[in-house]
């Protein structure tokens, strides 16, 4: 017998979650928001996603290329990079924000610091807060909204996100009845269902929690980074001034996509246990601190990113704890 | 601590394998035994080239403080004793036995009347059948129990579990066998003098279940995950208690004894048989007929794929042992030794290519022992020998699920492997 056999060390078999399969499986999960966004803010929304996708890919191709990397476009992270980009962008942005986005995602948060597994920030996230720096304008959406009085206007499809209205100079004229309608239930279920967001991903905010739940129950992301997000982000929020409904507060703003597909990166998040629960909960802790006291309206990006940088000193901190 | 508690891993196991009935494989021309059966060092060979043997003659002598004697399996001629392929040290110096295809054994009687000999005389006839730890462990046992009754132990675990997902023989025998079994574990008890013997077996063994409760045994079930037959993992299952990686269970009053080993006991002690036989699945893809067999100690991996009826043309792994933890073959002369449990042979084998880590964390999610492979990982890429063993290196007992779950494939335990062998020999 002349046949030649494989040799190689145990495990003989391996998990079929690959990094391909895992990456495919999260953009699967996002489809269904993206449909949704489409069908809310027009065809214009997927020719966006669609550069920022595009540049993403074509950008990693042409870094690896003159860096003589080998190239990774197989294994599907710059899509996902551009897709979340793009999810996360207003639906009437003109058509060179996504581009400008995507190339600083892909090159400067990403490619420079070693390509997939080695970035810091998460690109998608970093390029988000890049453009909301460098055109705040753009980014923050229109203001054409004049006067919140009235509930049903909130979700008219050119309002700024209910978060804008909360921090708006009309904010301090919104009465006190408004503001109890704005935590009812049926205001709830209008966040839930209808479409409440400032950007194409949050359209529908019950397609991302399935879409989350599924990446669960596959085991792609993992929960304590998301319970403990939810947890203290609710908890921060009942506590700080204003007391604004924890729930409202959550499916408002970019919070749900965050929470689901950005903090839960395999990459930039703490590979310890304890490391994760830190980081979920640091991350909700500086997303309703930021709310209130930043200058824009939302906090989810500038608390993810600084979570991010101390994704290291977390996974010490779990390092000690153990021992 | 309480949030890194390990869950362990649900694999996918090989159907029906459970319910292959054992069959006795017909005897064949040719034996390899091996000295180097078990752990410590090798049996001295007390044979030379040209000998006649028979089954059951002591061909090699006890070589250490930890070693065991090696008996041969058929009776005809010794017509070598030369280096041959070993299952898991590439190879190793082996005693190559011509059958004459007789019954002839060497001195061989029946003693019901084992229950009135002493500890020591029952412990004797374990160290001259050369009975080892059959879970793939290997250790002699007669060792082990001496150990034992030096200290004080008071829990006696039979570990039923069989967590790798291609293995059936321990569930076979405990079904097949079961009274022997029974009686092997309490023989066991008796010369350790425990007062509790528990078997422990997973969830899905139900029928084993209920014919060890008929025994009169006393059953545990734990759920069927990988990798909950392990001697650490099982032992903190069932009494709560992490073992350091210097300590034994020996040292927190525990001894752990595989099925089958109970079953070679009671052999031993009965019949005065050495170990010459023992059982093993074969089992996966690339083989034409699955099967659960009685197998004589050193037939050769050619034989047995006859007697399965072949191989499948896409065959691409042979591996000793468990999918998890078994060692990858290069030669179809290995022979089978004592601490074979099975034989998978693999067609569809897993190509993915080696990424860099993503930091994902799965590795340190699945760890059954709560160490840091990931990080461990790295310590060892840079040569950083010490910082591994700081964070764990030695408590990883090299099951595999970190490298199983690893999205970029990266071959962990190889690295944890290598580091080892590098810190034995400085
Ligand atoms: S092989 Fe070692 S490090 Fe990997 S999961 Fe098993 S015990 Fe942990
Ligand atoms: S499972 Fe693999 S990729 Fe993930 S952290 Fe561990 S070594 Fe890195």
């Amino acid at each position: 017998m002349d046949k030649l056999f494989i040799v190689s060390s145990p495990p003989h078999i391996h998990t079929r979650l690959n990094l391909k399969n895992a990456v495919w499986i999260v953009i699967l999960c996002l489809i269904p928001s993206l449909i949704a966004g489409v069908v809310f803010f027009g065809f214009y929304a997927l020719i966006i996603i669609f550069i920022s996708i595009a540049v993403s890919v074509f950008s990693e191709t042409i870094f690896e290329y003159l860096s003589k990397r080998k190239t990774t476009i197989q294994d599907g992270t710059a899509v996902l990079t551009g897709l979340l980009l793009g999810l996360s962008l207003p639906p009437n942005v003109p058509l060179w924000i996504p581009l400008i986005g995507a190339c600083f995602s892909i090159i400067i948060s990403k490619q420079i610091f070693g390509g997939t597994g080695f970035n810091l920030l998460n690109p998608a996230l970093t390029g988000r807060a890049f453009l909301m720096l460098s055109f705040p304008q753009i980014m923050s959406v229109n203001f054409k909204y004049q006067a919140p009085e009235t509930l049903s206007e909130i979700d008219a499809v050119t309002s700024a996100t209910p978060l804008t209205l909360l921090k708006s100079p009309f904010y301090y004229k919104i009465t006190e009845e408004t503001l109890r309608k704005m935590s009812s239930f049926d205001f709830l279920k209008l966040l839930l269902f209808g479409h409440s967001g400032g950007s194409i991903g949050e359209a529908c905010k019950i397609l991302i929690i399935a879409g989350g739940i599924i990446l669960l129950i596959f085991k792609v992301i993992d929960y304590r980074i998301i319970i403990g997000y939810i947890l203290s982000f609710c908890l921060m929020s009942l506590m700080l001034p204003g007391r604004i409904n924890p729930l409202f507060q959550l499916f408002t703003g970019g919070v749900l996509l965050a929470i689901f597909f950005m903090a839960t990166d395999w990459v930039t998040s703490p590979v310890t246990k304890n490391g994760r629960w830190i980081f979920g909960i640091g991350c909700g802790f500086f997303t309703a601190l930021f709310r209130l006291i930043s200058h824009y309206p939302e906090g989810v990006t500038p608390a993810i990113l600084l979570m991010n940088l101390f994704v290291p000193f977390f996974d010490k901190i779990a390092v000690i704890i153990r021992r | 601590m309480i949030f890194t508690w390990p869950i362990g891993l649900r694999l996918k196991k090989q159907k029906n394998l459970l319910e292959l009935p054992i069959e006795v494989m017909p005897p064949v021309s040719f034996v390899f035994i091996h000295f180097q059966q078990h752990r410590g060092k090798p049996a001295i060979p007390l044979v030379k080239k040209g000998d006649a043997v028979k089954i059951g003659s002591k061909i090699g002598e006890t070589g250490g403080e930890i070693s065991s004697p090696v008996h041969s399996s058929v009776s005809g001629r010794v017509i070598d004793i030369k280096p041959h392929p070993h299952p898991f040290l590439r190879e190793g110096l082996c005693c190559v036995i011509e059958s004459d295809y007789s019954d002839t054994w060497e001195q061989r009687f029946i003693d019901s009347d084992y229950h009135s000999l002493s500890k020591e005389e029952l412990l004797e006839r374990i160290e001259k059948a050369g009975v080892v730890g059959l879970g793939g462990g290997g250790y002699p046992t007669a060792k082990k129990l001496l150990a034992g009754m030096k200290d004080r132990v008071n829990l006696l675990i039979i570990n039923g579990c069989e967590s790798e997902p291609n293995l059936a023989a321990d569930y076979r025998v405990m079904i097949e066998y079961t009274a022997s079994v029974v009686e092997g574990a309490r023989i066991l008890q008796k010369i350790l003098n425990v007062p509790k013997m528990i078997f422990v077996l997973t969830r899905n063994y139900k029928m084993a279940e209920a014919l060890l409760k008929k025994e009169g045994a006393d059953v545990k079930i734990l759920p069927d995950s990988y990798p909950v037959g392990s001697e650490r993992v099982l032992i903190r299952k069932i009494t709560k208690i992490t073992l350091p990686a210097d300590k034994l269970p020996i040292d927190v009053g525990i001894i752990v004894q595989n099925v089958s080993t109970c079953y070679a006991v009671f052999q031993a002690v009965k019949y005065n048989k050495p170990l010459i036989e023992r059982v093993i699945t074969i089992s996966g893809d690339g083989i034409n007929k699955p099967k659960n067999i009685l197998v004589k100690i050193g037939t050769p991996l050619s034989a047995i794929i006859q007697y399965c009826e072949g191989l499948k043309d896409d065959l691409k792994k042979i591996i000793f042992g468990g999918l998890m933890t078994g060692i990858a073959q290069f030669s179809l002369d290995t022979p089978v030794i004592k601490t074979t449990s099975g034989i998978v042979f693999q067609s569809a084998v897993c190509e993915d290519e080696i990424n860099d880590c993503v930091y994902c964390g799965k590795c340190i999610d699945v760890c059954p022992m709560g160490i840091l492979p990931q990080m461990i990982y790295t310590f060892i890429k840079n040569n950083e020998f010490k910082n591994a063993i700081d964070y764990g290196l030695d408590d990883c007992i090299e099951c595999g699920c970190c490298s199983y779950v690893c999205p970029s494939s990266i071959p962990l335990v190889h690295y944890f492997k290598y580091a080892r062998l590098r810190n034995m020999h400085g």
